[in-house]
């Protein structure tokens, strides 16, 4: 299973691998300045003689992306949760959720600084504002594709409106309620970063700024690089999680592989 | 033969009628009237489409009649909960285990969940499912899955049994193993049975009488008492008795095809 696993990636890492070394060589042979673009071992140089102070930064960041991220959750549960139960609802509230996916929130940034300042709550609130669309679309398209067969299964047993939504389609929307959150970890941390840009005390997107203006290249690419690996590591963690409490819904996919 | 003594299930010419496109309605079931006697095991055969599902889930609550009354013994208000019902599939909540599968009508019910699975897991071995609690349904084969759907209907404990095809949808070695299973299990049980399938051989072989519908409007057309001894063997199906009363439910059947 893990060398599967590994073997199905290794492409992939090949590709990455050749790219990363072509991009070395060029920038070596043809002496490219420095702050124009680095090679990627001053990259890795510049990320090791910075990690003191990227680390504040990093939390930082992390904070504000795990704050709004909880927010976005708990927020996206109540409205799926009233439009599936609320017929009113869901005609009042499902248009303007799918339509507001294509309104660009990162733009809304310099104007949250306007209205919370340059604090924490600004960047808490663009993280929570692109989280909450994808995780409320998806929850409340779970819970609207549960399986009615079973619901009515629940309701022939007696049970109530309430059971048949928590025994029947919350469980069911889980699936899908999971993409949502993968798709919103992602977001998470380059969505504090933007908020971090409009003006900030500490996190990654200030040091990013800082380094950018001084022309210290190499820094702004260790920066990316890790805003870049906390977002797939993110991505992966809301994974392994619904692996582990939804083990059932892996089981077709596994079985169609091997 | 009809029922003997007091019957716990009686339908009185109940219909339904579902609105269609264009203010027309569509009749899918006329004027049914049916008992079903204490301990007694009725089939309901017809051709496909011809209403039988939908007469199930009329008196499992699910649905109200359009005309008519449904009586159940001891209670009537033709609320859903009173009569144990197993839809056509075995819908097993993927994400329970087998023995939370089988015990679901406890929960949903509000009844005592220790005593319920206690006796669950003492049903296991005469339901073939000894060391399958903790599976997850999707690691059981589908003569399994719907021992296990069984299962969780008989832990309803109500006096009548209401199964909708449940061995249609499995190969035939499989079928024959669990008709005998069923009888076996049923000897055993306080329940009544209201048997959907059409499956001639198969109703026959079961019940101690059998119902034969028309075509859509649903409508009774034949109440034909089997009078075969019990218990019965699979020898019975080559007794000329077995055959000439195969023949008349396929001359009904067919009759009305023509």
């Amino acid at each position: 299973m893990n060398t599967h696993r590994v073997a199905r990636i290794a492409p992939a890492l090949g590709v990455l691998a050749v790219l990363i070394g072509a991009w070395e060589l060029v920038t070596r042979l043809a002496a490219v300045p420095e702050w124009l673009l680095p090679s990627p071992t001053v990259i890795v140089v510049e990320f090791v003689e910075s990690l003191p102070q990227l680390a504040p930064h990093t939390a930082r960041t992390l904070l504000e992306a795990a704050i709004g991220y909880g927010a976005a959750l708990l927020l996206a549960f109540l409205v799926a949760a009233l439009i599936d139960q609320s017929g009113l609802a869901r005609r009042a509230l499902s248009p303007l959720l799918v339509t507001s996916q294509t309104i660009p929130i990162f733009a809304l940034a310099p104007l949250l600084a306007i209205w919370f300042g340059f604090g924490i709550t600004p960047k808490i609130l663009i993280v929570a504002l692109a989280c909450f669309f994808p995780i409320a679309v998806s929850l409340a398209g779970g819970l609207r594709n549960a399986d009615p067969d079973m619901q009515a299964l629940v309701r022939s047993m007696g049970g109530s409106r309430r059971q048949v939504f928590s025994k029947v389609k919350l469980p069911s929307a889980i699936p899908s309620l999971l993409s949502g959150m993968k798709i919103a970890a992602s977001y998470s941390v380059i969505a504090a970063v933007i908020g971090e840009w409009v003006g900030a005390s500490q996190g990654l997107g200030l040091y990013m700024l800082r380094a950018s203006s001084s022309f210290q290249t190499a820094r702004v690419f260790a920066v990316i690089a890790v805003i870049a690996v906390l977002s797939v590591a993110l991505f992966l963690a809301v994974d392994v999680v619904g692996r582990w409490i939804a083990p059932w819904i892996y089981v077709r996919t596994e079985e169609a592989q091997t | 033969m009809a029922a003997a003594g007091q019957p716990v299930l009686r339908l009185s010419g109940v219909s339904k009628a579902y609105p269609a496109n264009g203010g027309q309605s569509v009749q899918a079931l006329r004027s049914v009237s049916l008992e079903v006697g204490r301990r007694e095991f009725v089939s309901l055969v017809g051709p496909s489409g011809c209403g039988k599902s939908t007469l199930l889930g009329l008196i499992a609550g699910l649905e109200e009649p359009t005309e008519g009354a449904i009586e159940i013994a001891s209670d009537s208000d033709g609320s859903p909960g009173q009569v144990a019902y197993m839809p056509q599939r075995d819908l097993l909540l993927p994400w329970r285990s087998l023995l939370d599968n089988a015990t679901l009508g406890a929960e949903v019910g509000g009844g005592d969940r220790a005593a319920a699975r206690k006796r669950a897991q003492s049903l296991l071995p005469a339901f073939g499912l000894e060391g399958f609690a903790d599976a997850l349904p999707h690691t059981l084969s589908g003569g399994m899955r719907q021992r296990a759907a069984l299962l969780r209907t008989v832990l309803l404990d109500r006096e009548i049994l209401l199964l909708d095809e449940p061995f249609g949808a499995l190969d035939a070695l499989t079928r024959a193993a669990l008709q005998e299973w069923l009888l076996e299990i049923w000897e055993r049980l306080e329940a009544a049975v209201l048997f959907v399938t059409h499956d001639v051989e198969e109703a026959l072989w079961l019940s101690d009488r059998v119902y034969v519908m028309t075509r859509r409007p649903g409508s009774i057309q034949l109440d034909l008492p089997v009078g075969l001894p019990r218990p019965r063997t699979r020898a019975v199906r080559g007794t000329p008795a077995f055959a000439a009363l195969k023949q008349r439910l396929l001359d009904a059947l067919l009759a009305d095809t023509a």
